[in-house]
């Protein structure tokens, strides 16, 4: 059977790179306002991968969605407005600085790189996180950092409830206050707070601070520049939730 | 998902119709099902009440604009025989009528005798508050109800994903506080102890017309302000009497507040300066009314934010 429609489900199927971009040498701007999701990462893609230019700026993204999502090289994206949702998921590699704010599930799955937000940042921020650094030197929402497995968190200002909900691994830096349930189910990993903590969640508990956790501290902080608050607290898994081998003994048959 | 908006002008008005429109417009990819205004006119002596005949999505029968035509005539008579001094009747759609009249009455006889009418709703009654909703997006909704150029001084608004009810004008929000003058509702949430709550009120007298779970919101807000509590602290006791998952928007004469659940599961984002207060699910809705560049914020779990004007 022939298929008439367009099977991918995009609302823009056959979206073109709109070509812009101004590229002045090693170093491209464009302006987004006008520009759609789809073409925005389409030039953006574009200028990384096709031109080879690794110094790329848009102009008033204008808090759209989705963008600069999936950017698989090294290179320097500055956003000079706000984005909306989801922006610079899945991305492997560049460095991002966003001069705006940005929306809930900036960061989401990042696996290496920086992303660094001058203003807030909405809930789930850093979301299932593999590694490189995520910086908002604002406040952040709820749940940031919510099944980070690697990298780490660095927020200026306060967090919302449930941060570091089931932290597998990475470490996040809360230089604010943080909300209720804060590192509810965390599996590991170690989470700083600099202000106050509404309440802890279930299995984190807090930790000594030792000179390895300080020197961390200020090594990561003196990169972004970020004044640290009067004094960090640490906090960790409590180890009360890992059952992994507490298997029944019906089960241990089945299993073994 | 859904989305909500509102917008208040902190003094003096704007296109609230327009402004709204723009806002829900953006976020129609929150919910293609339907779409709905609740916007404050200048307020007038004269009660406005927004009613519907019919459903557009119903079937229609040989009989159906003549039974309309009935049933308009039939609330005009019963608007007369109440005691009410009906002022103009509009007719926006063959269903959906726009009614002035002079009453001083207690709401709440007029609005059951109204709805007594076979397939009538009142969406809205006050005396400044007007409510559109109907199928459809926003941009279609406001021309349809010709909403563009509606001075007024704040609003809200909803684009509604259908989860748990019907997709028909009783399911859209906003939701009046039936029978309590001039409140309105939009909600983004579930609530899950909507059929205790509902069952409750419903003790206390009061009529639900959908299935959905946030008209009960309105009803319950308006129901603690009548029995002398103020907003704010009518707002802040629903995060505990309320379960689930919500963000609101709840409106009045003069003011318009925002709530949100203890786990912040449901997004807002906010903007404030000196000339208005926008908020939506979405920045792309007030960015759609704002042309310059914003900073906005998120608030937190169980905030409890309320302006006036």
């Amino acid at each position: 059977m022939k298929i008439s429609y367009d099977a991918r489900g995009l609302a823009e199927p056959d979206a073109q790179p709109p070509m812009v971009a101004t590229i002045d040498g090693g170093a491209a701007a464009f302006d987004a306002a006008e520009l759609t999701t789809r073409q925005i990462n389409l030039e953006l893609r574009r200028l990384i991968y096709d031109e080879g230019i690794q110094d790329v700026t848009v102009l008033n993204p204008g808090a759209k969605h989705s963008i600069a999502v999936g950017i698989l090289a090294r290179c320097s994206i500055t956003i000079e407005g706000s984005l909306g949702y989801f922006g610079c998921g899945l991305i492997d590699g560049p460095e991002i600085r966003i001069t705006g704010r940005v929306g809930w599930s900036a960061a989401e799955n990042m696996m290496s790189g920086v992303l660094l937000i001058d203003k807030n940042a909405g809930s789930l921020t850093g979301a299932a996180l593999r590694g490189g650094d995520v910086v908002v030197r604002g406040d952040v929402g709820a749940r940031s950092g919510i099944d980070q497995k690697g990298g780490t968190i660095i927020v200026g200002g306060n967090a919302g409830t449930m941060t570091g909900f089931m932290l597998q691994r990475g470490r996040q830096i809360i230089c604010g206050n943080v909300g209720g349930g804060l590192g509810d189910s965390m599996y590991d990993g170690a989470i700083y707070v600099g202000g106050k903590v509404t309440s802890l969640g279930v299995d984190c508990v807090e930790a000594e601070l030792a000179d390895a956790d300080n020197e961390f501290l200020a090594r990561k902080l003196g990169i972004y520049g970020i004044e640290p608050p009067g004094a960090f607290r640490k906090f960790v898994c409590g180890r009360k939730l890992w059952n992994y081998d507490n298997l029944e003994p019906a089960e241990r048959k089945l299993v073994l | 998902m859904c989305g909500i908006a509102g917008i208040i002008h902190r003094d003096g008005t704007g296109d609230i119709g327009t402004e709204m429109t723009r806002m829900l417009q953006s976020m129609k990819h929150r919910g293609p099902d339907s779409s709905g205004f609740a916007l404050y006119g200048p307020p007038s002596d004269l009660l406005v009440m927004r009613i519907k005949l019919a459903d557009p999505n119903e079937k229609r029968d040989f009989g159906w604009s003549e039974r309309l035509e009935r049933h308009r005539d039939e609330i005009e008579h019963r608007l007369a025989k109440i005691g009410a001094m009906v002022d103009k009747i509009r007719g926006d759609q063959e269903y959906a009528y726009r009614v002035t009249f002079r009453y001083t009455g207690d709401l709440k006889p007029l609005a059951d005798y109204i709805e007594d009418v076979p397939g009538c709703e009142v969406l809205s009654l006050g005396h400044s508050l007007e409510i559109v909703k109907d199928l459809s997006d926003a941009q279609s909704v406001s021309q349809r109800y010709q909403l563009e150029g509606f001075t007024g001084t704040h609003a809200i608004g909803h684009v509604r994903m259908a989860t748990e009810s019907d997709v028909d004008i009783s399911g859209a929000h906003p939701y009046w506080a039936y029978p309590f003058s001039d409140i309105a509702v939009v909600h983004n949430g579930q609530l899950t102890n909507y059929h205790m709550w509902r069952r409750r009120l419903e003790r206390m007298g009061h009529r639900f017309q959908s299935e959905c779970d946030s008209e009960i919101i309105a009803v319950y807000l308006a129901q603690k302000m009548d029995d002398g509590m103020s907003l704010e602290t009518a707002m802040k006791q629903s995060l505990d009497e309320l379960d689930g998952v919500f963000t609101y928007l709840v409106v009045t004469g003069d003011s318009l507040g925002v709530a949100k659940d203890e786990m912040a599961a449901k997004p807002l984002v906010l903007y404030e300066s000196p000339e208005l207060v926008a908020l939506a699910s979405e920045e792309v809705a007030i960015r759609a009314v704002i042309g310059r560049e914003i900073d906005t914020y998120d608030p937190y779990e169980r905030e409890v934010l309320v302006w006036n004007r």
